[in-house]
C-alpha cells in the first residue's frame, strides 16, 4: 500500500472493490444471512448496522471466509472481490485473509511483545526480507495506526500491558502491516470509552486513504461520523443500502427509518 | 460402654436437642417466625452445635490422652528387670496389652468370670490354659508381673472409659441446656452457625496440612536417625550401592538417583511429544464426535493400575525389545527388564497426564486470540505454534513438570520392568533401579528397622521428596513468571 494521500474520496466515484449476489448463510439449520445483494465501494467506509442477531457480523465474517472456522456454518452465494470469486476452489482462504484484513470487537492483542504482534502477519506471509525491513514494515504500520508515538520507546513490552484503545489500534496497526485491501471491523468501538472511541473512529477516516474498509458498529452516530456507504441489516435482510446521509435523512425503508429513528432495535 | 453407642446417644441427644431448641424459639416468638432473628432452623441448629461440639471434641482428646496415661502408669508400675536382655520396654507393654486384651475377649466369651479376670491372686497357669483355650494367643506362661500389669491396665482402661462416658453425655446435656436457653426470639443463632461452619472448614484444612507436617517430621527424624549410624558423605558421595543385612554396607545414593532420572527423562520423551501433539489434535483438529470418543479413551489409560503396566513391561515390552535389541538383534541387551523398558511404559502411562492437562489449556486459551491470528491469513498450525502454545506455555509446563514428579515416584513398573540391580551405566539397554523400588526391597522382608540399611528408606524418601518439592517450586516459578508477561 502507499502512504500517498488519495483526496478523491466522495462517494459515487469510485470502482466496486466486492460484490455479494445472493448470499445465503446457515448455522446448521438456522437461515442466517437471506440473499443479501450488496456492491461495497472501494476507498470508503461502509457501516452495516442493524439490531443485535440481524446477520450483519455474519456478513462480514463472509468477506473474508473466517466462517469457514466455523464448522456448521455454510455459505451460498458469490462474493466477489475485484471480480475474483472468494470461494473459488482454487481460493485458499488462508491467503484470502492476508488481503481481507480484520479487526475484533474485543482487542486482541497476542501475548508478545508490541512489535511481535504488529511483525506477526509479515513474518508469516514472508513480506520482510531482513530484519531491518521487518523493521520498517513494523514502525509504517504503528505510524498509520496512529499509535507510533505512544509506544516506540517500548516495543518490546508485551501488547497486552496497553490500554483498551492502544490495543485496538495496536491490532488495526497489525492488520493492515500485511498490506491488505480490505479491512474489515467488528464492532472495533464496543469495549473501548469515548475517548479511544474517538481516536479509532478519526483512524478510521484516515484509513479510507489507503482501504476499502467495512464497519460493523451497534452505534448509529458512528455509522454516521465515519461512514460514506450505510448497509441496514433486519433479521438476515439486508434491508436497506446507501449513501450513509440518504439512510440517516431520507431512509425508503420503514423498517430502517423507525430503527435509525431510534423505534425498534 | 463402646464408643459406638456413645457417639449414638450423644447424636440422640443432639437431635432432641435440635427440636426443642427449634419450637422453643418458635414459641418466644409466638409461633410467627417472621418475629424471630433467624430462621428457626438455625436455632435447632445451635442447639444441636452445641450438644455436639463439646463432647465430641472432649471424647477424641480422651481417646487419644488415656491409652498413653494407662501405658506410661502401668509401665512405671512393672519391677525393675522385667525388660530382658535383647528385648525392649515396648516389647513387654505389648505383651502386657495382648494380655488384657486376651482377658477381656475370654471374659466376653464367658471362658473366664469377671471376678477371676480382675483377681490379684489368679494361678497363673490356670489363667494361661483359659486364655488358651478361649482361642487368645498368648505367650506360652505369663509371668506374675504381667499378668498384674495386664489386670491394673485393663482396671484403668475400665474407670477411664466409665469417666469418660460419664463425661462426655454430661457435656452433651449441659450444651443442650446452654443451647436451649439461648433459644430466644433475640438470639443471633443464624451468626452462631456461621462461626460454627467456618470453625468446621477450618478444621478440615488444618487436618490437611497438620498430617503433611506429620509425614515430613517423620521422615527428618528418620532421616536423621539414620545418618547418625551412617555417614552422610558416604550416602552423597559414595557410587556404590550394597546393602548387606551383616553389615558392612555401602548405601551409596547415586546409583539408585540415577537410574531415578534416566527412567524418568525417557518416560518424559515418550510421554510429552505425544501428550502434547495428541492434546493438541483434540483441542484444535478433532471434529466433536471424534474428540468425544478420544478424549475419555486415553484418560482410560490413566485409570490402569501401575501394576497392570508394570505386567506390560514384563511380559510385553520387554520380550519385544529383547527381540531388536537383544543378543538374537543388536546385541545391546541382556535381559529384558532395562531402563528402556519401564520408561517406554511409564512413558505411556503418563500420556493421558500430560495430555488431558495440557487439552484443558489449551482449550482455555480465548477464541479470540485464533481468530486474530486467522484472519491476519495465518494457517492452523501457525496459529498454534505462534499464539495458541505461547499463550498456553505456562500450563503446558505445570502439566509436563506434573507428570515428571510421577515419573519419579512411580514404583510398580520399575519393580518388574528395569530390573533390581543398581548400577550406573549410560546404556538405556541395562538393568537398573530407582530410589523407590529400593525403597520397598529395603523395608519388605525381616529386617530390622534400627539398622541403617531398614533406616535407608527414610533417607531416600526424603531425598525424593525433596527432588518432587524443588520439581514443584520451579513448576510454580515457570508459571508465576510467564504469567507476569502475559496478563
Amino acid at each position: 500500500m502507499y502512504d500517498a494521500p488519495n483526496p478523491a474520496t466522495e462517494v459515487g466515484q469510485q470502482d466496486i472493490k466486492i460484490t455479494a449476489k445472493d448470499v445465503q448463510v446457515y448455522y446448521a439449520d438456522t437461515h442466517a444471512i437471506k440473499n443479501v445483494n450488496v456492491d461495497i465501494v472501494d476507498r470508503a467506509v461502509t457501516a452495516f448496522i442493524g439490531p443485535s442477531g440481524c446477520g450483519k457480523s455474519t456478513f462480514l465474517r463472509c468477506i473474508n471466509r473466517m466462517n469457514d472456522t466455523i464448522d456448521i456454518c455454510r455459505v451460498e452465494g458469490d462474493i466477489r472481490i475485484d471480480g475474483d470469486d472468494i470461494y473459488d476452489k482454487r481460493v485458499d482462504p488462508v491467503q484470502l485473509r492476508a488481503k481481507v484484513g480484520m479487526v475484533f470487537q474485543k482487542p486482541n492483542p497476542f501475548p508478545k511483545s508490541i512489535y511481535d504482534n504488529v511483525a506477526y502477519g509479515p513474518r508469516i506471509h514472508g513480506l520482510a526480507k531482513n530484519k531491518a525491513d521487518l523493521d520498517i514494515i513494523v514502525e509504517r504500520a504503528l505510524r498509520r495506526a496512529a499509535i507510533w508515538d505512544e509506544v516506540k520507546d517500548r516495543l518490546t513490552a508485551p501488547g497486552t500491558g496497553l490500554s483498551g484503545g492502544q490495543q485496538q489500534r495496536l491490532c488495526i496497526a497489525r492488520a493492515i502491516a500485511t498490506e491488505p485491501e480490505v479491512l474489515l471491523m467488528d464492532e472495533p468501538c464496543s469495549a473501548l470509552d469515548p475517548i479511544a472511541t474517538a481516536q479509532v473512529e478519526e483512524l478510521i477516516d484516515e484509513l479510507r486513504r489507503d482501504y476499502t474498509v467495512v464497519i460493523v458498529t451497534h452505534s448509529m452516530q458512528q455509522a454516521a461520523r465515519v461512514s460514506q456507504k450505510t448497509a441496514f441489516f433486519h433479521l438476515g435482510d439486508l434491508v436497506e443500502y446507501g449513501d450513509t446521509e440518504q439512510i440517516f435523512t431520507n431512509p425508503k425503508d420503514e423498517r430502517t427509518e423507525r430503527y435509525v429513528t431510534g423505534r425498534i432495535g | 460402654m463402646p464408643v459406638f453407642w456413645l457417639v449414638m446417644i450423644v447424636l440422640a441427644i443432639a437431635i432432641g436437642g435440635y427440636i426443642l431448641g427449634r419450637g422453643r424459639a418458635l414459641a418466644g416468638a409466638g409461633g410467627d417466625s417472621r418475629h424471630l432473628h433467624s430462621l428457626p432452623n438455625y436455632y435447632g441448629s445451635n442447639v444441636a452445635i452445641k450438644a455436639v461440639a463439646p463432647a465430641f471434641l472432649l471424647m477424641i482428646v480422651w481417646l487419644i490422652a488415656q491409652p498413653i496415661f494407662v501405658s506410661s502408669q502401668v509401665a512405671g508400675d512393672l519391677p525393675d528387670g522385667i525388660v530382658a536382655d535383647g528385648s525392649s520396654m515396648s516389647l513387654v507393654m505389648a505383651e502386657v496389652r495382648r494380655t488384657a486384651e486376651g482377658i477381656n475377649a475370654a471374659v466376653a466369651s464367658g471362658a473366664m468370670s469377671p471376678e477371676m479376670a480382675s483377681s490379684g491372686r489368679a494361678d497363673i497357669s490356670d489363667f494361661t490354659t483359659r486364655l488358651q483355650d478361649a482361642g487368645q494367643i498368648v505367650t506360652a506362661t505369663i509371668t506374675q508381673p504381667i499378668l498384674n500389669a495386664a489386670q491394673s491396665y485393663r482396671a484403668m482402661n475400665a474407670t477411664g472409659n466409665l469417666l469418660m462416658t460419664g463425661l462426655v453425655l454430661l457435656l452433651a446435656l449441659g450444651g443442650t441446656v446452654w443451647g436451649l436457653r439461648e433459644s430466644y426470639p433475640e438470639f443471633r443463632a443464624r451468626n452462631v452457625v456461621e462461626a460454627s461452619v467456618r470453625a468446621l472448614l477450618i478444621a478440615a484444612a488444618s487436618i490437611a496440612i497438620l498430617t503433611t507436617i506429620g509425614i515430613v517430621l517423620s521422615l527428618i527424624f528418620n532421616t536423621i536417625e539414620f545418618f547418625r549410624i551412617y555417614p552422610a558423605s558416604d550416602f552423597f558421595g559414595s557410587m556404590t550401592w550394597s546393602p548387606s543385612f551383616q553389615g558392612n554396607s555401602q548405601l551409596g545414593i547415586w546409583p539408585l538417583l540415577w537410574g531415578t532420572l534416566y527412567i524418568s527423562i525417557i518416560a518424559l520423551l515418550v510421554a510429552v511429544p505425544i501428550g502434547l501433539f495428541a492434546a493438541i489434535y483434540l483441542s484444535e483438529y478433532a471434529s466433536k464426535n471424534v474428540r468425544a470418543f478420544a478424549k475419555p479413551a486415553i484418560e482410560v489409560l490413566a485409570g490402569i493400575p501401575t501394576i497392570v503396566y508394570g505386567l506390560f513391561a514384563l511380559l510385553t515390552v520387554g520380550p519385544l525389545l529383547m527381540g531388536v535389541f537383544g543378543n538374537d538383534g543388536l546385541g545391546w541387551m541382556q535381559s529384558g527388564t532395562a531402563v528402556m523398558t519401564a520408561g517406554l511404559v511409564m512413558g505411556i502411562m503418563l500420556i493421558p497426564f500430560v495430555s488431558s492437562l495440557s487439552d484443558d489449556i489449551i482449550n482455555a486459551v480465548p477464541q479470540a486470540m485464533r481468530d486474530g491470528s486467522y484472519g491476519l491469513g495465518a494457517t492452523k498450525s501457525e496459529t498454534i505454534r505462534q499464539v495458541v502454545l505461547p499463550a498456553a506455555l505456562p500450563g503446558i509446563v505445570g502439566a509436563i513438570l506434573l507428570a515428571a514428579s510421577r515419573a519419579i515416584g512411580e514404583t510398580m513398573i520399575v519393580v518388574l520392568g528395569a530390573g533390581a540391580a543398581a548400577r550406573l551405566s549410560l546404556n538405556p539397554f541395562d538393568a537398573m533401579t530407582t530410589v523407590t523400588a529400593k525403597i520397598v526391597s529395603q523395608l519388605t522382608g525381616d529386617s530390622d528397622f534400627a539398622s541403617p540399611e531398614a533406616l535407608v528408606a527414610f533417607a531416600l524418601g526424603m531425598t525424593l521428596f525433596i527432588i518432587t518439592l524443588g520439581l514443584n517450586v520451579f513448576a510454580l516459578y515457570i508459571v508465576r513468571k510467564y504469567r507476569e508477561q502475559y496478563e
